[in-house]
């Protein structure tokens, strides 16, 4: 049993250390820390280079909505869950009002089923975050949509928690 | 004495290691074979020269082969009653008291080119007559591959349908890097899993391989781009073309049968869809037209359908389309989740990912009844890829150890596990038949 949670332990470090986002999870709660991580670099410098263009404060208060930078979605679905609804609006609400702010919509699917499905899968999960922030204005120039499908999971487990928490759409900021 | 053995036994056990490490990937392990497995002996190879070790123990793979197949049971050396190396020597009375059918005997030569030649009679006993019997040149690179197409020739003498050893199979390992980030590499291996060749590691994922149907060139996605891009190969040279890298997904690569298109799936016009890329005059023709998503393309081995996966019906499920064009048609029905569409070699059958009560388990949908036989029982299995003599479907499991390989056979006899040194190993895709 201990050797499952140093092993636990030890993917959710390595997670953290490659991964292209910025978050530190804790329980399920996400906290966006804002520093950049990872060989990834061109992903994740956000606001450094514009920090005059636009007001950085929103993005870099915890208590902000646009702390919570990642979308969870439910087996096999791209609708964006009530709980989310607000999140996704406040982002397309700063974009629109910060109009030369880019950011990536990373589109993840869990591991079960075929690869290439969800590939296909996490896409259109990005689409319907961007589809949300369109809506209130934001334009196409705003966006960049990727997916990785199932090949990049926020935990390397294989239950319930860990396919919850990589079937997801992160929000990043370039 | 003891001690002396054990010493030897840890320095055997260590060079195990080390000859591991450099020559295969990973070990086929039988965990079922069929109930009446046809038996046969494999009597040592005569071999010219006696003073040294031979280069190969060539009797040693082709009898890993046929054992590991689940089709054959094979005699000890040590309860054999003689080691006749061609059919005069053979004395038919003591192999018939002993019950065993068929004889397989040889010689390895090295000839005066520095090469090697194989010569092997394959005997029925009770008829007292020769089988098959070929003499093959061969090289020391090559011996591998000989002994490989030796129990190709055994198999398709004793079963009827020639065996798919001399074979390679392309897959994707992930393995971790020091710093715990994830190093992912596309590999080719002979069936056996020796001869492991890497060829493309990144950092970023990669997926979907798959071969062109002369074996000598491989398509596959890759992130390196920090999107999804979809790469031709050539497996010699490892000279390498990048056919698709529009905005949103480029995926899933299927070879036409005759290697001059692929089918891919792609999302640039809005989401994801069928097209036809035709590889010498790089155009494009899109096949599907729907909201839904539309994607894993495979070929009909007379290469005038395309399987897909579609959701346009609400969940996953296989689709039929002319490779022309037109109204697409469903055609699995059994269970919520279908997709991963690969035809048999013969086009009778499409091996699928079925999912249904949380599992996803590899079925076998056959075309006619549109009926899913169920191969596998676990929790998660996918990718299946036949065997190109249609006999085996091998494919990836995940277990509490991540991603390993499988193979079933299509009748649900025989089950092989596939074990890799260390790290996860996934989406295998099973080479052509190349010519003797």
């Amino acid at each position: 049993m201990s050797i499952r949670i140093l092993f636990f332990v030890l993917l959710s470090l390595s997670f953290y250390g490659c991964s292209s986002t910025e978050e530190v999870q804790d329980d399920a709660t996400v906290v966006d820390q804002g520093t950049a991580m990872g060989e990834d670099a061109d992903s994740q410098t956000y606001g450094a280079t514009e920090a005059g263009s636009y007001d950085m404060s929103a993005l870099d208060d915890p208590n902000s909505p646009l702390a919570t930078r990642i979308i969870y979605f439910e087996y096999d679905s791209s609708d964006i869950r009530p709980e989310f609804r607000s999140t996704v609006e406040a982002h397309g609400a700063f974009m629109v009002a910060n109009p030369n702010v880019v950011v990536t919509l990373e589109g993840h699917a869990d591991e079960r089923g075929s690869r290439e499905y969800n590939l296909a899968l996490g896409e259109r999960r990005a689409e319907s975050v961007r589809r949300q922030m369109a809506i209130l204005g934001a334009s196409g120039s705003q966006f960049r949509v990727v997916s990785y499908g199932e090949e990049r999971p926020a935990i390397d487990g294989h239950d319930e928690y860990a396919w919850s928490q990589n079937r997801r759409v992160e929000i990043i900021y370039r | 004495m003891i001690i002396k053995n054990r010493f030897a036994f840890i320095v055997l056990f260590i060079l195990g290691i080390l000859i591991n490490a450099n020559t295969h990937a990973f070990e086929i392990i039988i965990d079922e074979g069929v109930e009446k497995p046809i038996p046969v002996a494999i009597v040592p190879f005569g071999w010219s020269q006696a003073a040294n070790l031979p280069p190969l123990d060539v009797t040693q793979v082709i009898s890993n082969d046929l054992t590991r197949s689940g089709r054959f049971i094979t005699m000890e050396e040590k309860d054999m009653p003689q080691r006749p190396t061609d059919f005069s020597a053979v004395n038919f009375r003591d192999w018939k008291l002993l019950g065993m059918e068929n004889l397989l005997v040889g010689n390895l030569t090295l000839n005066s080119e520095g090469n090697y030649d194989v010569e092997f009679r394959l005997i029925d006993v009770y008829k007292e007559k020769q089988i098959a019997g070929f003499r093959i040149p061969s090289t020391q690179a090559q011996l591998r591959r000989t002994a490989h197409e030796i129990s190709d020739i055994v198999y398709e003498k004793l079963i009827g349908i020639r065996g798919a050893f001399a074979t390679r199979i392309v897959y994707v390992t992930v393995n971790k890097n020091q710093d715990g980030t994830k190093r992912f590499a596309l590999q080719v291996s002979d069936a056996d899993g020796y001869n492991p060749q890497i060829l493309l590691e990144s950092n970023e994922p990669i997926l979907s391989p798959t071969w062109a149907p002369d074996g000598r060139s491989l398509a596959y996605v890759s992130f390196e781009g920090k999107n999804s891009a979809i790469y031709i190969q050539d497996i010699q040279s490892g000279s390498r073309q990048k056919i698709a890298s529009n905005p949103g997904i480029n995926s899933a690569p299927a070879w036409s049968p005759d290697g001059s298109r692929l089918a891919i799936t792609l999302s640039k016009d809005g989401n994801p869809e069928i097209y036809i890329f035709h590889i010498a005059s790089k155009s494009l023709r899109r096949i599907t037209e729907n909201a839904a998503i539309d994607t894993e393309p495979a070929w009909s081995p007379d290469g005038r359908m395309l399987a897909f996966t579609s959701d346009r019906g609400g969940n996953p499920q296989i689709y039929e389309v002319s490779a022309e064009g037109g109204q697409p048609k469903r055609i699995s029905f059994a269970g919520p989740y279908n997709a991963g569409s690969e035809f048999s070699p013969d086009g009778k059958y499409i091996a699928v990912v079925n999912g249904e009560g949380g599992a996803y388990r590899i079925g076998l949908l056959d075309r006619a009844t549109g009926q899913i036989s169920l191969l596998t029982d676990s929790r998660q299995d996918e990718s299946p890829s036949f065997a190109p003599n249609g006999h085996m479907i091998i494919y990836t499991t995940t277990g509490a150890r991540g991603n390993a390989l499988a193979a079933i056979s299509v009748d649900g006899s025989v089950h092989q596990r596939l074990g890799l040194q260390d790290g996860e190993v996934r989406e295998p895709a099973w080479g052509p038949f190349t010519n003797r």
